[in-house]
């Protein structure tokens, strides 16, 4: 469904992205794992076209979507959770989730999906006129999960949900991403530092290192791979 | 119990105040209170200037500094007074009682008001109606896309010479000048914002002023097309359906038509703001990113409130140059574009009855009180820095709309 295809991104003169090739399937939960500075955010960011390109292409449904402007990758349903939450911190939790609808003009689907991601984190219909800077940091995420889920992706790209949460929230929110992906049959691309939980999440996972895939393998396999264990996993 | 700050007499901003006072009559000592005679080599030593300044230095450190620590001791602690008069506010607004009778009498008042008022006050209130509807344009480039802009004068230009040149050349009309004039400032805009909306913050607002400034040097010097610094003369007030109105007439003329424009202006962006620009902007203003991720498309958004801003400024100036029968480039300048700006800012950015008052305080305000004239830039700082201090948000603040969507069945 949506392939990478030897894809270099720079950052003026630094290569921040080398060939990268991965591929993600209709309806799966892709992770990609790596430590700082390895290329995740910027893989993101290249997919989303706010970092075009220099060479590769990324094709999306049999369509080159290399050179997209960010706003038409939106309206293809390719749906960027931004990484540190950014939602807007003076409009309340239900103008936050209407701007996520901002693309749609089905108004009784809109409702419907409202209620949806009011089911999936009860928190927010509570807060709902709540302004969005007063929620706390999981509840931000939470909105901001929920958002991306307002504009109806068809792929869904999570920039490290788990980031600065407690460690019961994260848990709540692998939960609720996994069950998105089951109920929806919504493709995820979940780009995380929280291997662990990242592998317990997806069916398929790709591990970075500075700019290059290292290892791609299903999620279950890298879970017990020697090198992913001492690398990412903590473990001897 | 130690002395709240709040008391009005406190040693500790005696104090403070006293060494102001003290600082300043050293720093103006050499322009107040030394008077050199270089004719006959005589020095006059004018005290009585020293002590004026003592005294207001040590009567404004005062007061500042008790405001200041009011304003502090305040904060947090709800308003009661205000909370009152909001509350009255409301009730009265919202009883038709009160509003329909209200509402009538305004619009008598503003409808008869050349009538019972000189032509002089008719043309000054016309002036200011001219500033609201600049106010409420550059309110949807601030107030709307939060972009700072420096140059909005050099729409009004646009405007402006719209309808001269076009007069001068074609002998067009006032009210086919008067679409056109927004037209081209809105093309203008376009043109302008196309490169410039790529910048931000600080960078924008520079290069904004440098593009009025463009403008506003080309009209000076191109001498054979618009005259140059002489500007265009003789220049048409609005006509009424070809009848002859007499100088009494036509200035009620002009300020029926800045009358109906206002009214349109803040129907527009009202509107405007619930649209569903209105709302992208919004949220870019907060998020650029999580806007764009929304699907926003930045630029697009950008570029619509910057022309449809300057739109509004193209409006005002073919009107403005149809009162004042003349334009020139000087009246055009950064100074323009500067009052603009506090208008809004002063008002309230995004509050259409806050750029109302604004506007209203800054030109009749200025009109009337003449004969301060050379100390008007100095009160307007002033103005402008307690402003700033005591009232961030403006003298009518924003309220932020609160909508809620209910359940179906509830």
């Amino acid at each position: 469904m949506l392939k990478f295809e030897n894809v270099s991104t720079y950052y003026g003169n630094i290569q921040a992205l080398k060939n990268l090739t991965l591929e993600i399937q209709k309806g799966e939960i892709v992770t990609l794992i790596g430590a700082n500075g390895a290329g995740k955010s910027t893989t993101l960011m290249t997919l989303s076209g706010v970092v075009p390109p220099r060479s590769g292409r990324i094709i999306y449904k049999d369509e080159d979507i290399t050179h997209c402007d960010t706003d038409l990758i939106v309206q293809k349903g390719i749906i960027q959770v931004p990484e540190g939450r950014h939602i807007f911190p003076y409009l309340s939790v239900q103008e936050n989730l209407d701007l996520g609808a901002y693309l749609r003009n089905d108004k009784q689907e809109i409702k419907n999906d409202l209620e949806y991601v009011f089911s999936l984190f009860p928190r927010l219909a509570e807060r709902r006129h709540q302004q969005g800077g007063t929620l706390s940091g999981g509840e931000q995420q939470m909105l901001a999960i929920s958002r991306g889920l307002m504009a109806r992706p068809e792929v869904l790209l999570l920039d490290e949900p788990s980031l600065g949460l407690a460690p019961i929230l994260v848990q709540q929110i692998f939960d609720t991403i996994r069950q998105i992906n089951k109920e929806n049959g919504t493709t995820i691309f979940l780009v995380e530092q929280n291997a662990n939980q990242a592998l317990k999440t997806a069916h398929k996972g790709y591990v970075m290192e500075t700019g290059k895939i290292i290892l791609a393998d299903t999620a279950e396999n890298l879970l017990t791979n020697d090198e992913v264990i001492s690398a990412y996993l903590g473990g001897a | 119990m130690k002395p709240l700050n709040k008391d009005l007499f406190n040693m500790k901003r005696l104090k403070v105040s006293l060494a102001m006072a003290f600082w300043l009559s050293v720093v103006t000592f050499p322009i107040m209170v030394i008077k050199i005679n270089t004719i006959n080599d005589t020095v006059i030593w004018r005290w009585g200037n020293l002590a004026l300044i003592v005294i207001l230095g040590l009567f404004g450190s005062y007061i500042w500094n008790y405001a200041l620590d009011r304003m502090k001791e305040r904060k947090g602690e709800s308003n009661r007074l205000k909370e009152t008069l909001s509350g009255l506010y409301q009730r009265l607004r919202s009883n038709p009682k009160v509003k329909k009778p209200v509402l009538a009498a305004v619009v008598l008042v503003i409808a008869a008001f050349p009538f019972i008022t000189s032509m002089y006050s008719t043309s000054i209130l016309t002036t200011a109606l001219i500033y609201v509807v600049l106010g409420l344009g550059l309110n949807i480039i601030i107030g709307l896309g939060g972009l700072l802009h420096l140059g909005y004068a050099a729409f009004f230009a646009v405007g402006a010479y719209t309808y001269a040149l076009l007069y001068q050349y074609f002998q067009i009309d006032f009210w086919i000048a008067l679409p056109l004039g927004g037209l081209f400032a809105f093309l203008f805009g376009l043109l302008v914002g196309i490169p410039v909306l790529r910048l931000r913050g600080d960078y924008l607002a520079i290069v904004t002023l440098a593009f009025g400034e463009i403008l506003r040097i080309i009209l000076n010097n191109w001498g054979p097309v618009t005259g140059g610094p002489d500007g265009i003369s003789r220049i048409p007030r609005p006509s009424f359906f070809g009848i002859d109105l007499k100088l009494q007439g036509s200035i009620n003329l002009t300020y029926y038509i800045m009358v109906l424009m206002v009214v349109i202006t803040i129907i527009v962006v009202r509107r405007l703001e619930d649209s569903r620009i209105g709302r992208a902007l919004e949220a870019m203003k907060e998020d650029e990113v999580a806007a764009e991720a929304m699907g926003i498309d930045i630029m697009k958004s950008k570029l619509t409130a910057f022309a449809l801003g300057s739109m509004w400024a193209g409006f005002a100036g073919v009107v403005m140059a149809a009162k004042t029968t003349k334009v020139t480039p000087d009246s055009f300048g950064l100074m323009e574009s500067v009052i603009v700006l506090c208008i809004v800012v002063l008002g309230g950015m995004g509050s259409i009855p806050g750029i109302l008052l604004g506007a209203f305080i800054f030109k009749i305000v200025m009109e009337y009180f003449r004969v301060f004239a050379m100390y008007r830039m100095l009160i307007f700082g002033a103005v402008l820095v307690i402003m700033m201090v005591f009232k961030p948000d403006g003298l009518i603040p924003k309220i932020r709309r609160k909508y809620t969507v209910e359940k179906e069945g509830a």
